[in-house]
């Protein structure tokens, strides 16, 4: 296997009375990609949600390149610089161009001048095929749009690992395809994700292990091959018997 | 009439005093304030309490009073004059006043915009000063207009301290000439709508003017007819 950038070890949370994670435990090399699928309200939001802190783990470890991210205090925001992380619903500035809600990481984070910051942040919108929209609020564009800007400004940033919360779940159906064109140009760059999707097309052909979640638990994980065709568990097989009657076989999208 | 015309650089004075005292403590008040929003809504436990009992004492008390208090108590302590009393306690009750409209603000604004924020790296307080408060306060500036317009008129209340602003004058000319009470009442009201009305249309302009697709418009919203 490849060097390990991320290594999650023996994760717990609960909320409340609620046990989210119960002993999740999950490594991720460097160039890798990781698709977690599972029915909702099993951790698997929680689960990278921990990953960047922005959940607080009740105990396990995680650590990036080495570094220990649980526990960290002061280099939180440190850390946090490293992982980009795209959200369901986008969380684009609302108050902010385009251009902007990229751009700002690199001015007001990263300290980067801002001639400088604007030249890498077009650049950035150019990949994700939006450079003539930098001047548009996000309330002025489409789903999809807004969703490739919430990805070019987690990638501006140069992480080492992208986080992909449910990034297509919240699109009409004809956007969808545009946002996982964008994600896997990333991913043939060789980018390290961790993702959480039902598009089960677009994670068979990018993926290199599929993760079944239930309950908080890791139930199997595997190639997306010998997932789809011979899963061990029922219940993983009555999941995928379930997404593909939702989504579709998902040969491709 | 002579008098009038003869004391109008007193009133004149006594106006631009009125205005000085309202921009200072409602500038006060914006600042703590925000402060005291950001308190309650982002300290933990303590801070939190902190802010809120903070703002109830100070909103549980008439202005009134407070005026009273801070001259009898700040005068025997340290040499002031009672302008900046006036602005310091009004501008203490307005601090409270003004927090829960920015916490309104502030809560209005979806978390996933604080979350955002803090995924790209960036510490809480620059996610509260870039990313939160410039959506909120976009939000409040209606609601901040109903302070302003009540606290403009609230400055009249400095005249229980001996502050010689716009009616205390009055009350000299009326006293020393025996008469005009009616002409001078009516100027200072005058004064005081004329103030109000510049201010909430300055208020109306700013909005528009840091409008930002997507944000909600005062007197923009489509109504349904029939």
């Amino acid at each position: 296997m490849t060097e390990k950038l991320l290594v999650v070890e023996d994760l717990y949370k609960a909320f409340g009375s609620l046990q989210v994670l119960k002993g999740v435990s999950l490594v991720l090399g460097k160039r890798e990609k990781k698709v977690i699928i599972g029915p909702s309200g099993t951790g698997k939001s929680t689960l990278l949600r921990c990953v960047n802190r922005l959940t607080t783990p009740d105990s396990g470890r995680i650590y990036l390149d080495g570094v220990e991210i649980t526990g960290a205090k002061g280099q939180l925001t440190k850390l946090r610089q490293q992982i980009g992380m795209v959200f369901q619903h986008f969380n684009l500035f609302v108050h902010m161009t385009a251009l902007q809600n990229v751009r700002i990481g690199l001015t007001d984070v990263k300290r980067v001048g801002k001639a400088e910051a604007t030249q890498k942040a077009m650049a950035v919108l150019e990949r994700v095929g939006l450079a003539e929209k930098a001047g548009s609020y996000p309330a002025e564009l489409s789903g999809g749009q807004q969703q490739r800007v919430g990805i070019a400004r987690a990638i501006a940033m140069d992480p080492k690992i992208v986080l992909f919360d449910e990034p297509t779940s919240a699109l009409d159906p004809e956007l969808i395809g545009e946002v996982l064109n964008v994600m896997r140009e990333l991913a043939e760059e060789g980018m390290t994700m961790l993702l959480v999707t039902h598009e089960m097309g677009f994670a068979r052909s990018i993926c290199d292990e599929i993760i079944f979640m239930e309950n908080g638990e890791i139930l199997e994980q595997g190639p997306p091959l010998q997932f789809f065709t011979s899963p061990k568990h029922d219940r993983t097989r009555q999941f995928l018997h379930k997404i593909t009657e939702l989504y579709g076989q998902g040969g491709e999208e | 009439m002579q008098i009038l015309l003869k004391e109008f650089p007193s009133l004149l004075q006594g106006a631009l005093l009125v205005i000085e005292i309202a921009a200072g403590h409602l500038t006060l008040g914006f600042l703590l304030g925000l402060v005291l929003a950001a308190m309650e809504v982002y300290g933990g436990k303590s801070i939190s309490l902190l802010g809120r009992t903070i703002q109830k004492v100070l909103r549980g008390i008439p202005a009134l009073v407070l005026l009273m208090l801070m001259y009898f108590g700040l005068t025997r302590i340290v040499d002031v004059s009672s302008t900046v009393i006036a602005i310091v306690a009004l501008g203490l009750r307005s601090a409270a006043y003004q927090s829960q409209v920015f916490r309104g603000g502030i809560k209005a604004i979806e978390s996933g915009q604080m979350e955002a924020a803090l995924s790209i790296g960036m510490g809480k307080l620059k996610a509260i000063r870039r990313i939160i408060l410039p959506q909120a306060l976009r939000l409040v500036i209606g609601p901040w207009s109903n302070i302003f317009t009540m606290e403009v008129k609230d400055v009249s209340l400095a005249y229980s301290i001996g502050v010689l602003e716009i009616l205390r004058r009055a009350r000299f000319i009326i006293r020393y000439t025996h008469g005009n009470a009616m002409l001078l009442y009516c100027m200072i009201a005058l004064f005081y709508f004329i103030i109000v009305r510049l201010g909430n249309t300055f208020l109306y302009r700013l909005e528009g003017k840091l409008w930002i697709p997507g944000f909600e418009r005062r007197g923009r919203t489509k109504t349904r007819t029939g």
